[in-house]
C-alpha cells in the first residue's frame, strides 16, 4: 500500500462497451488504476475481465469508451501501441512459443539483431540477447535459465519468462491474466513477493482473478465485474472474502457443500504399482498405488504436469499401463479397450471437454449415446433407431436442465456450463461404480460449479464412489473425504480431508514430503 | 574408368531432376513454417515453368524467364494468401483450387500464345540456362558429368542455404516460425501475423515457379501438358520427409532426384528392368521411410490452422 | 438453415466462376456468350449429347463420393486418382482373363475391382493408424506407384494388344453396357455407350447417405471424423474406423475406374500422366458440400462443363482449359464462405440503405 502514489493516475479507463455481435461483454466500464497499485479484477468466468483488459491491450477494439494512458487519451488499436504506452500484459494460457528458447520468445517481436553501421542487418544477435535477458531477470530477481526450451521448464518459470517479456518491453504496466490458476500455493506466494516487489521498483499492476483469497493477500484495490458491468471499486483491507464473493456473484454464496454423514465401503478400484509413460517416453506416473472405496469422493491433489493427465487416461483406457494392475471390482481391467472399462463400470467426465468430451459437430441427442450408440434401444443390428436417440436426449434435457431444450443443438453451440451439463448427464446415466472427474469445474461460473458438485456428491451418497482429480485446491478440500497428494507420479501422502490443512497440502505437492522422506532414508 | 563416368552420369542427372524439387519444396518450408498448408504447389509450379518457357521463347533471356516464372507462381500464390490469410479459407481446399488453375491458366494461354498448342516452342540451345562451368572439365570426364550443370541447379542449392539462414538465424525467420507455432503470442508481441503468413506464402509460390522454370529452362527446353504432373505434390511429401527443414527438405530431393537418374541412366543400357518399375521405386522407398522414421513427426504447432485476430 | 447457407454459396461460387471465365474469355479476344452457347448446345443440343454427358460424369460422381466419404470421416483422400487406376486396371484384368458367363462376369469384375482398390485406400489408413503417417502424404506416393503399375501391366505380353498403346479388350461377357437390341428403339441417346455406370453411381450415392447417417457404423465413422479424441474416449476404435473409413473410399474410387472400363473405355491405356478422374473428384465433392447426394449434381455439373467445353475448341477456337479455371475459380470461392459471406451481407446491407459497419 505504501507504493502507491495517488497522485498520478496511471490507467483512466472510461465507460468501456465492448460488443461481440449481439453480445455485450462490457458494458459502460470505469476503471480507474493509480501508479504503485495492485488492482485486482474480479469477476466470474465470462464476466468480462479478460475482455476488459484486452481492450486495453489493444487485442480488442472498444465499441465505445475513452482511455487514459497517464492522463493521456489514447487509441490502443493494436498491441504494439500498448506495448508502446508501457503495457504490458501476461495471459492466462501462456503465450510462449515451446519449441523456441526463453531468449527467443523473449525477444520475439523486439528482436536485438546485428547492426552494421546504420545497416540493420536482421541478423539475430541471441549472444547479446542472452545478456540483456540476463541482466533483466538479475535487476528484478526473476531467475530463468535463458536457453533452456519453454517446453522443458515448469510452468511457473514459464510464467517469469512471460513477466520478463513485459518487463524487456518496458512496461511500467502490468496485466496479470488468473496468473495463479496453475501455480503452488508455495509458488503463488513467491508470486506476491514478486508482485510487491516490482510495485516498490515503481510498476502497476493489474491481476485478474476469481480466487478471494489472493487478493486479500495481494491487491490493494478491488473492481469487481458481473455480467459485464462494473459492480464496484473497493479498499481491498476495508472488506472481507465474504463481502467480495456476494459482490462477485450477486447474491449469497455458499462455501461449504452438503454432505450425507456415510460409512465409506468396501474397496471397488484398486491401483497397484502403475507406470504410465507420455508422449516423451517419460514415466509420467511411476509406481502409483491407490485404493478407492465405495461411498467416498477421493480427491487427487497436485499440480498441473505431475502425471494427473497420464493417469486419467491410462484408467480409462486410453494410454497404456507399462506395467502393475489396475482393478475393478475383483477384475483385472488393465490395458482394456475403454469400451471395455466403460462397461465394466468406470465413467469419466474428461479433463478436457472440448477435446475428449463431446464431439462438437454433433448434435446434443448424438453426444449423448456417444458410448451406447451400439446398445439397444438407440440401435437395432447396425442400424441406429432416430426415434429413441431422441426420446433419450428429451429425457436428459428435461432431467439435467440443459439449456437451450432442444436436442438439436450442435454442443459447440453451448455454453460451457451446459456442455459439462450433458457430459455429466451422459457419464451419470451410465451408473458408473467409480465416476472419475477431471477438473469438473474448470471455466464455469459460480452456478455451474454448484450443479457439478452437487451431481458429484450425489453419486457418492448413492454409495458410488468418484476419483476427483483437480488443481482447485479449494474444490478438492470441500468435496473430498479422503486427499491423496500426487507428486512426480507417485500418491505421495493420503490424508483425511478434516484432517488436511492447505498448508500441508501446498507443502506435499511441492514435493516436500519426499525429500524428507529421502533425507531419512 | 567407364564404370566412373557412368556414376558421374547417375549424379549429374540426379542433381538436374533434384533441382526443381528443391526450389518447389524451399517454398513447402516457407509457407508451412508460417502456418499455412500449400497444396497448391504443384499449379504454382505448372504456372511457373510456362511462363518461363513462353517469356524464355520470346524474349531469348533465360534469367528475366526465369524471375518472370517465380512472379507467376508469386501472383498464384497470393490469390491463396488471399484466401486463406484473409478469408480463413480451408487450406487444403484452396489448394486443390490453386492446382485447378495453374495449370488450367498454362495450357489456356499456352493455346493463345502457340497457335492452339497445348506445347510452347523450343527454345534455342543458347538461349537457356547457362552452365557456368560449360568447358571446364574435359567432355564426358567425370567431373564435368557432375559439375556440368545448368545455373539453375547451382542457385537451388544457394537457395537451401538462404532459407536455412532466413528461418533460423533472422529476425523475420524467427517471427515466420513463432507465427507458424502460436500466432496469438506473436500477435500479442505486436506481431503483424497475416503479414507475415502474406509474405511466407507468396514467397512459396515464387520459389515453386522457380522449380517449374528449372524444369522448362533447363531441364528441358520448352512446356507441355505432362511437364509437372506431379512434381509438385512430389516436393510436398519431400518436405515432409525432411521435417520441414530446408536442409531435410533438400535430401529428401536428391532421393527422388537419384531414383530419377537411376531410371534414365538404366534406360539407356542393356540391362533389362522394366523403367515402370524403376520409376516406382522413389515412391516405394518413401512409403517405407515414412513408415520407419517420420511417423511421430510433427510440423509446425499451428500449420494449417487459419488465424482469426478478432475472435474470442 | 446451414443447408440453405451452403447450398446458395455454391450457387454463388458457381456464379462467379462462370462470370470470371466469361472476362477472360473476353480478354483474349473471344464472344464469351458464343462459348457458353456452344457449350450448352454440346450438352443438351441432342439426345446423343446428354447420354455422353452422362457418361462422363458417371466416374466423377462416383470420386467425388469417394472423397466426400472420407472428408465425412476426417480423411483427406486424394488417393482417389490411384485407386480409380487400380480399379480400373483390375477391372480390367478380370474382364479380360476370366471365362464367365454375362452378368455374372460383370458383377465379379465390379467386386474384384473394388475390392483391390479397397485395400489401396485400405492400405493408406493403415499406414495412418499404425505409424501415424499422414494419408495425404501416403496416398500420394500410391498414386504414383499405381501409375506404374498399371503401366508396368500393361507392358506385360500376355496383357498388351499388339501394336497398341492399350491393353487388351475385355469380353463381351463382362461389359456393363446396355444391350444393343434395347437401344436402337430409342434413337440417338443410345448412339454412345450407354451403361449402367449412372445407375449404379446413384444407388452409391443413397448407399453411403444411409450409411453415414443411420447405421452404427456411420455414427462411428463420423465421430471419428468431427473429434477423435473424444470418440476414442467414447470407446470408439479410431484406428479400426480410420482403416475402414479408407476402405470404403478406395472401393467407390475404385468403382469408378472399374465402371469406366466395364461401361465405356473396355480397355486401358498406358498412362502418360494422371488422367485427373480423382483429382477431378475432389472438385466435385466439395462443390457438392461433401454430400453423397450433392455429388451426383456437382459431377453432372462438371461433366457438362467439362464435355461441353472440350467442344469450344474445334468450333470457335477458344482453349477449352477455360473449363479448368471456371472449376479452379469455383472450388477458390467454395473454399471461402467467409467472403461470399461477405459480398452478400454488404450488398444486402446497401440495400436497406443503411451504413456498412466496419468491425474493424
Amino acid at each position: 500500500m505504501n507504493n502507491i502514489d495517488f497522485s498520478t493516475k496511471v490507467i483512466e479507463m472510461k465507460g468501456i462497451t465492448k460488443k461481440f455481435g449481439d453480445f455485450v461483454a462490457n458494458d459502460n466500464i470505469d476503471l480507474t488504476v493509480h501508479k504503485g497499485e495492485i488492482h485486482a479484477l474480479l469477476g466470474e468466468n465470462g464476466a468480462g475481465k479478460t475482455t476488459l483488459m484486452n481492450v486495453l491491450y489493444g487485442l480488442y477494439l472498444p465499441t465505445e469508451g475513452e482511455i487514459f494512458i497517464n492522463g493521456e487519451k489514447v487509441q490502443i488499436t493494436n498491441p504494439n501501441i500498448a506495448i508502446e504506452k508501457g503495457i504490458g500484459m501476461v495471459h492466462q494460457h501462456f503465450m510462449l512459443v515451446d519449441k523456441f528458447t526463453v531468449v527467443e520468445n523473449i525477444i520475439l517481436g523486439k528482436e536485438t539483431t546485428v547492426k552494421k553501421g546504420n545497416w540493420n542487418t536482421g541478423h539475430l544477435d541471441i549472444k547479446r540477447a542472452t545478456k540483456e535477458v540476463e541482466e533483466l531477470s538479475r535487476k528484478y530477481g526473476l531467475y530463468v535459465d535463458p536457453n533452456a526450451k519453454i517446453e522443458d521448464i515448469t510452468v511457473g518459470m514459464q510464467q517469469r519468462v512471460e513477466i520478463l517479456k513485459a518487463l524487456y518491453r518496458g512496461a511500467d504496466i502490468l496485466i496479470l491474466d488468473e496468473p495463479t490458476a496453475v501455480l503452488t500455493p508455495q509458488e503463488i506466494e513467491e508470486l506476491i513477493q514478486i508482485m510487491k516487489s516490482l510495485t516498490g521498483q515503481g510498476k502497476t499492476i493489474i491481476i485478474i482473478t476469481h480466487k478471494l483469497r489472493e487478493i486479500k493477500q495481494a491487491a490493494d484495490y478491488c473492481t469487481i465485474i458481473r455480467r459485464g458491468k462494473k459492480i464496484d471499486t473497493v479498499k481491498v483491507s476495508d472488506v472481507s472474502e465474504k463481502d467480495l464473493a456476494e459482490k462477485m456473484v450477486g447474491r449469497q454464496v455458499n462455501f461449504v457443500v452438503d454432505k450425507k454423514d456415510i460409512e465409506k465401503g468396501e474397496v471397488v478400484l484398486n491401483i497397484d504399482n502403475i507406470v504410465i509413460k507420455d508422449n516423451r517416453d517419460l514415466n509420467a506416473v511411476d509406481g502409483l498405488s491407490l485404493e478407492l472405496h465405495k461411498g467416498e469422493i477421493l480427491g487427487i491433489a497436485g499440480v498441473d504436469g505431475n502425471g494427473q493427465s497420464e493417469l486419467i487416461e491410462g484408467l480409462t483406457g486410453l494410454r497404456p499401463v507399462e506395467s502393475g494392475k489396475i482393478i475393478l471390482n475383483g477384475e483385472d481391467i488393465t490395458n482394456k479397450t475403454p469400451k471395455y472399462i466403460i462397461e465394466r463400470g468406470i465413467s469419466t467426465i474428461p479433463e478436457d471437454r472440448q477435446r475428449r468430451g463431446l464431439v462438437m459437430d454433433f448434435s446434443m441427442a448424438e453426444n449423448f449415446i456417444l458410448e451406447k450408440y451400439h446398445k439397444e434401444p438407440f440401435s437395432h443390428g447396425n442400424k441406429l433407431n432416430h426415434d429413441e436417440i431422441r426420446k433419450h436426449a428429451k429425457e436428459l434435457i428435461d432431467k439435467f436442465d440443459v439449456r437451450p431444450r432442444n436436442e438439436d443443438q450442435l454442443a459447440k453451440a453451448l455454453s460451457g456450463g451446459n456442455q459439462q451439463k450433458v457430459i455429466i448427464a451422459r457419464e451419470v446415466t451410465n451408473d458408473p461404480d467409480v465416476l472419475i472427474a477431471a477438473q469438473p469445474t474448470r471455466g464455469l461460473d459460480v452456478g455451474a460449479i454448484e450443479f457439478v458438485h452437487k451431481s458429484l456428491v450425489e453419486q457418492r451418497d448413492r454409495g458410488k464412489a468418484v476419483l476427483l482429480i483437480s488443481f482447485e485446491l479449494d474444490e478438492i478440500m470441500n468435496l473430498s473425504d479422503r486427499i491423496a497428494v500426487i507428486f512426480d507420479g507417485k500418491i505421495v501422502a493420503i490424508l483425511d480431508a478434516n484432517k488436511a490443512d492447505e498448508k500441508t497440502l501446498g507443502y506435499l505437492m511441492a514435493g516436500g514430503g519426499v525429500d524428507d522422506e529421502r533425507k531419512q532414508a | 574408368m567407364n564404370a566412373l563416368n557412368d556414376l558421374g552420369l547417375i549424379i549429374g542427372i540426379s542433381l538436374m531432376y533434384a533441382a526443381p524439387l528443391i526450389y518447389t519444396a524451399l517454398g513447402g518450408v516457407m509457407t508451412e513454417n508460417s502456418g499455412v498448408v500449400n497444396i497448391g504447389l504443384e499449379g504454382m509450379m505448372t504456372i511457373g515453368a510456362f511462363i518461363g518457357a513462353t517469356v524464355g521463347y520470346y524474349s531469348g533471356n533465360p534469367w528475366l524467364a526465369f524471375l518472370c516464372a517465380g512472379l507467376a507462381g508469386g501472383v498464384l500464390a497470393l490469390l491463396h494468401a488471399v484466401a486463406c490469410v484473409t478469408f480463413s479459407a480451408d487450406q487444403v481446399v484452396s489448394g486443390i483450387a490453386m492446382n485447378f488453375l495453374g495449370p488450367g491458366l498454362s495450357l489456356f494461354l499456352s493455346r493463345v500464345f502457340f497457335e492452339g498448342a497445348t506445347m510452347t516452342k523450343p527454345i534455342p540451345l543458347d538461349q537457356k540456362m547457362p552452365r557456368p562451368l560449360n568447358g571446364v572439365f574435359a567432355q564426358n570426364s567425370f567431373l564435368d558429368l557432375v559439375f556440368n550443370q545448368y545455373a539453375t541447379v547451382y542457385l537451388a542449392f544457394l537457395l537451401v542455404f538462404i532459407v536455412w539462414y532466413i528461418l533460423y538465424k533472422t529476425k523475420i525467420g524467427l517471427r515466420i516460425r513463432a507465427v507458424g507455432e502460436h500466432p496469438r503470442a506473436a500477435d500479442t508481441l505486436g506481431i503483424d501475423v497475416y503479414k507475415v503468413k502474406y509474405l511466407a506464402v507468396i514467397l512459396s509460390g515464387v520459389f515453386a515457379g522457380f522449380g517449374g522454370a528449372a524444369m522448362s529452362l533447363a531441364a528441358v527446353s520448352n512446356f507441355r501438358a505432362t511437364l509437372i504432373s506431379g512434381q509438385g505434390f512430389i516436393a510436398l511429401a519431400a518436405m515432409i520427409f525432411g521435417k520441414w527443414t530446408p536442409q531435410g527438405s533438400m535430401w529428401a530431393c536428391l532421393l527422388f532426384g537419384v531414383a530419377q537418374g537411376l531410371v534414365v541412366y538404366l534406360g539407356g543400357t542393356n540391362i533389362k528392368v522394366s523403367s515402370q518399375l524403376l520409376a516406382m521405386i522413389p515412391y516405394v522407398l518413401t512409403l517405407i521411410i515414412l513408415m520407419s522414421f517420420v511417423g511421430k513427426v510433427t510440423g509446425p504447432a499451428a500449420n494449417g490452422v487459419p488465424y482469426e485476430k478478432n475472435k474470442e | 438453415m446451414m443447408k440453405e447457407n451452403r447450398l446458395k454459396f455454391t450457387i454463388i461460387a458457381i456464379l462467379i466462376g462462370l462470370v470470371i471465365g466469361a472476362i477472360i474469355l473476353l480478354a483474349v479476344g473471344y464472344n464469351p456468350l458464343e462459348a457458353y452457347g456452344i457449350m450448352i448446345a454440346g450438352v443438351f443440343g441432342s439426345p446423343k449429347y446428354i447420354s455422353w454427358t452422362i457418361i462422363k460424369s458417371t466416374p466423377l460422381i462416383l470420386t467425388g463420393i469417394s472423397v466426400a466419404f472420407a472428408f465425412k470421416t476426417g480423411l483427406f483422400n486424394i488417393g482417389a486418382e490411384g485407386q480409380f487406376i487400380i480399379g480400373a486396371l483390375v477391372a480390367t484384368l478380370a474382364g479380360y482373363f476370366l471365362h464367365l458367363p454375362p452378368v455374372l462376369h460383370a458383377i465379379v469384375a465390379l467386386l474384384l475391382a473394388c475390392l483391390a482398390a479397397a485395400l489401396w485406400g485400405g492400405f493408406a489408413g493403415f499406414l495412418k493408424s499404425k505409424f501415424g503417417v499422414n494419408e495425404v502424404i501416403t496416398t500420394i506416393m500410391l498414386n504414383w506407384i499405381a501409375f506404374y503399375l498399371s503401366n508396368f501391366l500393361v507392358y506385360w505380353d500376355k496383357f498388351k494388344r499388339p501394336n497398341s498403346e492399350a491393353s487388351q479388350k475385355i469380353l463381351s461377357s463382362a461389359s456393363i453396357a446396355f444391350p444393343k437390341e434395347f437401344g436402337s428403339s430409342l434413337g440417338s441417346f443410345f448412339n454412345a455407350p450407354v451403361n449402367f455406370g449412372f445407375i449404379i453411381a446413384i444407388l452409391v450415392a443413397f448407399l453411403i447417405k444411409y450409411v453415414l447417417n443411420d447405421t452404427t457404423l456411420g455414427y462411428e465413422l463420423r465421430a471419428v471424423g468431427f473429434n477423435k479424441d473424444a470418440a476414442e474416449y467414447g470407446g470408439i476404435n479410431v484406428k479400426k474406423n480410420t482403416i475402414t473409413a479408407m476402405m470404403i473410399a478406395g472401393a467407390i474410387s475404385g468403382l469408378a475406374g472399374a465402371v469406366h472400363v466395364l461401361g465405356v473405355t473396355n480397355e486401358i491405356s498406358i498412362l502418360s500422366a494422371m488422367e485427373g478422374n480423382g483429382f477431378d473428384g475432389m472438385a466435385v465433392s466439395l462443390i457438392g458440400g461433401n454430400s453423397p447426394i450433392g455429388c451426383i449434381f456437382a459431377g453432372l455439373l462438371f461433366g457438362a462443363l467439362k464435355y461441353g467445353g472440350y467442344k469450344i475448341q474445334p468450333i470457335m477456337g477458344a482453349p477449352s482449359e477455360i473449363i479448368n479455371i471456371v472449376i479452379g475459380i469455383i472450388v477458390f470461392f467454395i473454399a471461402m464462405p467467409k467472403m461470399i459471406e461477405g459480398l452478400t451481407t454488404i450488398r444486402s446491407r446497401r440495400k436497406r440503405g443503411g451504413e456498412v459497419e466496419r468491425s474493424k
